[in-house]
């Protein structure tokens, strides 16, 4: 678990301290519940501990028991009486302990988060958030590191986020909440414990009018004008380092931090892609018929005549997520990115 | 037992028996009207277990809703035939469970449905032609849930009985005083979220009423494959809630049994389950063949048990009924199926881009592009006719 300050997050301001992404998730849901009666928050584990990590910590001394509570154990029936809860007045927010955990609340998450409004005709409107800490890189057991964006982001009538710095773990929680739509929110859990210098106060205070820029919308992590890496989540961390490097070795990278996964930010990511004539596109899941695999084919859809070489896509294998002492042959460093760029045909290779 | 102090006075005080008891349900299932139409005998009452008739007014109403169900079952299952709807799930048979649990509710209590509780929600006030509109293939929902206050009618078994929990959830936090009626089947019981919607009402004390509509069979499976417990309605006292099983053919008991279910709620008592014992006379839908998984014998055995009849027999042999208010039911009825009838065979208009309009309230770059995908296919189309 990294302690570094995460390069090129925004908001470092001068009361800027350093602040964790869990802390960040934390002052979010507080911030959201104080200014809105009707958010609520519950789950396992998530009352009195405050979540096995934390993300709820004192929520329940703050606002109360109905406010912020433990639930039997039981995912089908926390997102199934969120859905009640939705529909009957209430904001409800959801932690599903780890994204493995997740998958008996599938039905509940496909057959009616996802497709409510539709089948109402927008009559019923489910403003419900369901956090989910996924991915790996935290030495984790079995079924404690998956990386299931793609189940979800293939799903029609959800909106898939992920924040991959803490001032936007922050914003994007506010504006998640903040959303009328149903919306699976995606916390890289190896992030969690990650710090960077940010000024909560002013956060809070700009949010919302300089915020509610979270859903369908890519940033520009670092700027770069010979090729663009594509990265979300827990694998931002990875492409800056892979930028860096190559910065050292005169080649300029950009990296674009997509965020909203559903839906995407075509523009953001071909006009880099169309700047730099090169991409690659790196996360952590298997890449077979990944989030991934999207990128590469609405970036070469999209940007086919400016590319100087075809799209890469550097992921994790496709096999389960491995036990701890493989995890770090699987998942998708700096090397392996760097060598995908190194194959992007460049004439200065020949 | 974790029973609190507070809840075994409540239970000695209301009822005179222990939580333990109370929580059984009755050793014979609640009978109030026989199969012949007589008043049951009162010998299988039992402590806790006394029911009062409901007042006359919601007898013959409940029996005008039975004639009207009953017809809609008939009319629905006519325009199967006709192809002018592509399914239905017949509930002819079950009309009394259907139309008690509807009529049990005040206009601020919710119903959620299941896919075979049309007269259920008909009878809750939706239009008839709004309660169809799934079944014709229009849209995978047909009314306004927040207009009626009936949730859609839900295929994936038992989801909706957590919804029906949130929603119970919500109104106790909000202090609102609503009761919530989640209809299920017996096939239903097996899944795991009728498991975790009876616990969370539990263990949140909600204003739920579970009520299972036990009609024997799962599509073809019997019940004696999908439970062994001593009933479905002695599930409840694992999760420290009451249960009760009712005759689901008697719509004198299942009222009288739902709505002192509904009080109970009301007043803070927490779930219950209740069961009815009924059947369903005809398969599963149309496109299912009984004939191979059940005896004639059977079906004729429940036939003899007619909840429609045995309610005409009754109200005629109390005095409440006769041919004049039965002609002015019929012509109630008849009025329901022409105007089926007449909706059904207005053909549908159907609005293309009405496949992008409903899933997100912010807009979706990539839904607009699809949008204007469609529209510029039936430009072409349209000036190439």
């Amino acid at each position: 678990m990294t302690a570094a300050p995460i390069p090129g997050s925004p908001a470092q301001t001068e009361q800027a301290a350093p602040v964790t992404f869990a802390k960040a998730l934390n002052r979010a849901l507080a911030d959201s519940m104080e200014q809105d009666p009707s958010v609520l928050m519950f789950g396992e584990d998530v009352g009195t501990l405050g979540g096995v990590f934390r993300i709820t910590d004192g929520l329940t001394a703050r606002f109360g028991e109905q406010r912020c509570f433990d639930t039997p154990l039981a995912e089908s029936g926390i997102v199934g009486m969120a859905v009640g809860m939705a529909m009957n007045g209430m904001r409800p927010v959801v932690e599903m302990q780890f994204d493995a955990f997740a998958y008996p609340a599938f039905q509940q998450v496909v057959s009616h988060v996802a497709k409510m409004a539709n089948r109402t005709r927008g009559s019923v409107r489910l403003p419900m958030v369901i956090r989910i800490p996924y991915a790996g890189g935290i030495g984790g057991v079995e079924h404690h590191c998956d990386s299931s964006e793609a189940y979800y982001v293939h799903t029609p009538g959800l909106t898939v986020l992920t924040p991959s710095t803490v001032a936007d773990a922050y914003t994007m929680l506010r504006d998640a909440i903040a959303s009328d739509d149903p919306i699976v929110f995606m916390e890289p859990k190896k992030l969690y414990f990650a710090k960077d210098l940010v000024d909560l106060d002013a956060l809070a205070a700009r949010w919302p009018e300089a915020a509610k820029q979270s859903i369908g919308r890519a940033v520009v992590a670092r700027e770069g004008s010979d090729a663009t890496l594509i990265a979300y989540g827990p694998s931002v961390a990875a492409a800056l380092t892979a930028a860096d490097i190559a910065a050292g070795e005169g080649r300029s990278l950009e990296v674009i931090d997509v965020r909203s996964l559903s839906p995407f930010d075509d523009e953001t990511v071909c006009a880099s892609v169309r700047k730099t004539g090169r991409a690659v596109v790196v996360a952590e899941a298997p890449g077979f018929a990944s989030m991934a695999a999207e990128i590469v084919a609405r970036v070469q859809e999209r940007c086919f005549h400016s590319l100087a070489a075809p799209v890469r896509r550097v992921t994790g294998f496709d096999v389960p997520y491995p036990a701890p002492k493989l995890e770090n042959f699987f998942l998708p460093g700096p090397d392996r990115i760097l060598d995908a760029v190194d194959e992007l045909q460049w004439e200065d290779a020949l | 037992m974790t029973i609190s102090a507070e809840q075994e006075n409540r239970v000695r005080q209301t009822f005179g028996i222990s939580v333990e008891d109370y929580m059984l349900p009755a050793h014979e299932q609640i009978q109030m009207v026989d199969p012949q139409g007589r008043r049951a005998e009162p010998g299988v009452r039992q402590a806790g277990h006394e029911y009062p008739v409901p007042d006359d007014a919601a007898l013959l109403e409940a029996y005008a809703q039975l004639v009207i169900g009953r017809r809609f079952n008939d009319q629905n299952s006519a325009l199967v035939r006709q192809g002018r709807m592509a399914v239905y799930p017949s509930s002819h048979g079950q009309e009394a469970c259907q139309v008690a649990a509807a009529l049990c509710l005040d206009d601020g209590d919710w119903l959620f449905p299941t896919y075979r509780d049309a007269v259920a929600v008909m009878s809750r006030g939706v239009d008839p032609v709004e309660a169809m509109t799934l079944f014709r293939g229009d849209w995978h929902g047909g009314y306004d849930p927040m207009a009626y206050r009936v949730g859609i009618q839900c295929t994936p078994l038992t989801t909706q009985l957590l919804h029906a929990v949130g929603v119970a959830h919500a109104a106790k936090l909000r202090g609102e005083n609503t009761v919530v009626m989640a209809l299920c089947g017996d096939g239903a019981t097996s899944e795991g979220d009728f498991h975790e919607a009876l616990n969370f009402a539990a263990v949140f004390q909600l204003p739920v009423i579970f009520f299972v509509q036990n009609n024997k069979y799962a599509i073809s499976v019997p019940l004696a494959q999908q439970s062994v417990a001593p009933s479905l309605a002695h599930k409840a006292v694992g999760y420290g809630m009451a249960g009760e099983h009712v005759d689901g053919n008697d719509v004198v008991a299942l009222l009288a049994v739902l709505k002192r279910a509904v009080a109970l709620a009301k007043s803070g008592s927490g779930p219950l389950l209740v069961e009815a014992n009924t059947y369903r006379i005809q398969s599963h839908t149309n496109a299912d063949d009984a004939t191979r998984y059940r005896q004639d014998s059977e079906v004729a055995e429940w036939l003899a048990k007619d909840p429609l009849t045995r309610m005409q027999a009754f109200l005629r042999s109390e005095g409440l009924l006769d041919d004049d208010a039965d002609a002015e039911i019929a012509a109630r009825a008849e009025a329901i199926a022409t105007r089926l009838r007449d909706g059904m065979n207005a053909e549908p208009e159907v609005d293309p881009q009405d496949l992008f309009r409903f899933l997100y309230t912010e807009p979706n770059p990539q839904l607009d592009e699809q949008s204007a995908q469609l529209a510029e296919e039936l430009r072409r189309e349209g000036s190439a006719s």
